[in-house]
């Protein structure tokens, strides 16, 4: 029987949850509209001056990217665990941690990817000065990959748990904080001028380390749950 | 090797160990700890710089140390019980993880009272406060995660692999948090730093230091015995020690 | 309940299977054997345990004791090979409502590379003709349930595991299903399934599995 090759496979999953999430729009959009939401509330909660918002941006645009990135987090699997796709992933020849991967892969590219791509326009709204922009978007775009692949850890664990929203944020929260600290480092740095070397290679580092490793989790939290 | 290990998979054989055990480290505990309280407490010289003020750190120091050792340990018993499926390792998460957390409250608030005389403030976000309270959101996380399972197994396990997430985590948050703390140097310069310590200090310190590990070991022994007790309720050596009692 | 039979080596070989699900026995010591050409059906009432024992032989799930065994190795020794000759279609069916009937299918056949069927060919034979471009959410209970067994006309796996395949189906798509199974069975297939409802097809004589006899004692023997 001829048997399909990793990459077959793989690319399978990828556009097939691509093509469900373009069928959902509105599950797809929500997020991003409430990182845009969120935003806004800040200088309507400290005040417009520039020198205020420039100074905790980073911050903000930082701390909104995880809520929205744990908003959509219980879907990753649970609909897939609820009509026994996920079982059928379980029983494919190609290891789950490796399948598993392309719903990352999805995740990060209906989430993160639009995050990278409006990181200009947080930006504006926040006043953070133009010279730190490009930092903004280089950090989502490294950081916003390893969000993915924890937050799929947290999805993976909570998969038996009615409303695990609420728990996976839990979870994933303290976890988030490394890469929290390194990429607002990155932006306030980039906003002064300054060097932003270090902070950028060590926050890929932790991105790497965590995209490296979390598939394990992820694949022996599916199958804790399938049980 | 440890195949001398291989009889405590039994959560009766466990039991009993630990039954036998309990006493004696109950003693220990209650010894050293009596011995380096008082002595830090009462008998210690004063420091040079803080004066009697620094004295808690008799009780925080242990404390901050065994909260991680004992996420530490809960994660090794996390890898333990999903690679070999020992039940017994199963349990002592939940055995451990209250007992961890309580040691990280007794960090937080020993900590806030070592700072107020010196930062004028219950909190400042210095690094070790903050990653001890982070520490405290990651135990949180651990037990909300048990607990949310109808079946223990499956919270179990699911405990199990966050620890270990966890563990992992650790040092990168440790380390992270650290730095930032470098970055937003406010006013306060951290007094956690001692470059050393008079002999006469250090002692009635270790003391404390083997105190607070001996609390430890006692207080996850009780838990585990009770989680024992508590999953294997239907089965006759358990009845038997319920009826003992 | 131990089948003997001649030379073959068996497919699948269940050996003193138990599973305690919640403190409750479900079975203890279940050993049977699964040959190319035999139908098998799981019998007995809700919560006996079908469902669990079906994807214990899936492999999903952990017996509390014993082995299975495909072609003479555990299952996890031979879990790629395992994977390729097993069709295991669950309670769950499967199918996302996001999709139409013909982009399921086609899922599926990404997945295990099987063959390349024309989708047009099976949907007119399941009666789904008319109804592609519609997202299976949008079809009745019966229609989706054949969206979901689309797999078993264009898939090669020998072995079967099918957790309540005919519930939904009407009495076209029952008579259809059976005639399937026959197919497979000539065909050297081995099924294994579980229903409330008996066969109807004479040629279909499945062996049974009774799990009525649960054992509700919380026995000793299950853990040692």
């Amino acid at each position: 029987m001829i048997n399909a090759s990793m990459r077959q496979v793989w690319l399978a999953v990828l556009k097939r949850d691509l093509r469900i999430a373009a069928r959902r729009r509105s599950d797809a959009l929500n997020p991003l509209l409430f990182l845009l939401m969120v935003v806004t509330l800040f200088p309507l909660g400290v005040g417009p001056g520039p020198d205020i918002l420039a100074r905790i941006a980073p911050g903000i645009i930082w701390v909104a990217a995880l809520l929205a990135s744990l908003l959509g987090l219980e879907r990753l699997f649970k609909d897939d665990f609820q009509d026994g796709t996920l079982e059928q992933l379980c029983l494919l020849p190609q290891p789950l941690a490796f399948t598993t991967t392309a719903k990352v892969m999805a995740h990060w590219l209906l989430t993160g990817l639009p995050l990278v791509i409006l990181s200009p326009l947080l930006a504006l709204l926040l006043s953070l000065p133009m010279q730190g922009w490009w930092a903004l978007a280089l950090s989502l775009l490294l950081g916003t990959p390893a969000l993915s692949a924890l937050g799929a850890i947290g999805a993976a664990l909570t998969l038996q748990v009615q409303r695990g929203s609420s728990l996976i944020s839990l979870i994933l929260i303290p976890l988030f904080i490394p890469l929290l600290i390194f990429a607002t480092a990155a932006v306030e740095n980039a906003s002064m001028g300054l060097a932003v070397h270090g902070q950028l290679a060590i926050l890929a580092a932790i991105s790497v380390l965590t995209i490296t490793l979390s598939p394990l989790a992820i694949a022996a939290g599916i199958k804790m749950s399938v049980n | 090797m440890w195949r001398w290990l291989h009889p405590y998979a039994k959560p009766e054989a466990t039991y009993r160990l630990v039954e036998k055990l309990l006493p004696w480290f109950a003693a220990l505990t209650f010894i050293s700890l009596a011995v380096g309280v008082a002595w830090g407490l009462a008998f210690a010289p004063a420091d040079y710089q803080q004066g009697d003020s620094y004295r808690i750190i008799f009780l925080h120091v242990p404390a901050a140390i065994f909260s991680m050792g004992a996420y530490a340990g809960m994660a090794i018993m996390g890898g333990i019980a999903l690679i070999w499926q020992i039940k017994t390792a199963e349990w002592s998460i939940p055995a451990i993880a209250p007992v961890g957390a309580a040691l990280t409250v007794v960090a937080l608030l020993t900590g806030a009272i070592w700072g107020k005389p010196m930062w004028g403030t219950w909190w400042v976000w210095d690094a070790r406060l903050t990653s001890e309270l982070i520490l405290l959101f990651l135990y949180i996380g651990v037990m909300a995660l048990y607990f949310a399972f109808d079946d223990a197994r499956t919270g179990a396990k699911a405990a199990a692999i966050l620890s270990l997430v966890g563990v992992i985590n650790l040092p990168i948050i440790h380390y992270s948090v650290e730095w930032w703390n470098t970055l937003h140097q406010g006013a306060t310069i951290t007094k956690f730093e001692r470059p050393s310590i008079a002999t006469s200090m250090l002692i009635p310190l270790l003391i404390c230091l083997a105190g607070f590990l001996f609390l430890t070991i006692s207080l996850v022994m009780m838990r585990l015995k009770n989680e024992i007790l508590r999953h294997e309720l239907g089965r006759p050596w358990a009845q038997q020690e319920l009826e003992k009692n | 309940m131990t089948q003997e039979t001649t030379a073959k080596v068996p497919l699948l070989h269940a050996e003193q299977l138990s599973s305690t699900r919640g403190g409750r026995v479900l079975f203890d010591e279940l050993s049977f054997q699964l040959h190319p050409g035999e139908l098998w059906q799981v019998t007995g009432p809700n919560g006996a345990g079908k469902s669990t024992l079906l994807r214990m032989l899936a492999g999903l799930l952990e017996p509390t004791e014993g082995r299975i065994r495909f072609n003479g190795a555990s299952l996890h020794d031979n879990w790629q090979s395992y994977c390729q000759q097993l069709l295991f279609i669950g309670h769950k069916a499967a199918v996302k409502g996001e999709l139409t009937a013909l982009e399921n299918f086609y899922w599926q056949q990404q997945l295990t590379a099987s063959p390349n069927t024309d989708g047009w060919d099976l949907l007119e034979k399941l009666g789904l003709l008319g109804l592609e471009d519609e997202l299976t959410g949008r079809l009745s209970a019966g229609q989706q349930r054949r969206v979901a067994l689309t797999r078993l006309w264009a898939n090669k796996a020998k072995l079967w595991i099918l957790d309540e395949p005919f519930t939904s189906l009407d009495v076209q798509g029952v008579a259809l299903l059976q005639k399937r199974f026959a197919e497979h069975l000539a065909d050297e297939g081995c099924i294994i399934f579980t229903s409330h409802q008996s066969l109807t097809l004479s040629e279909l004589s499945p062996k049974l599995i009774d799990l009525s006899q649960a054992v509700q004692v919380y026995s000793e023997a299950a853990y040692d």
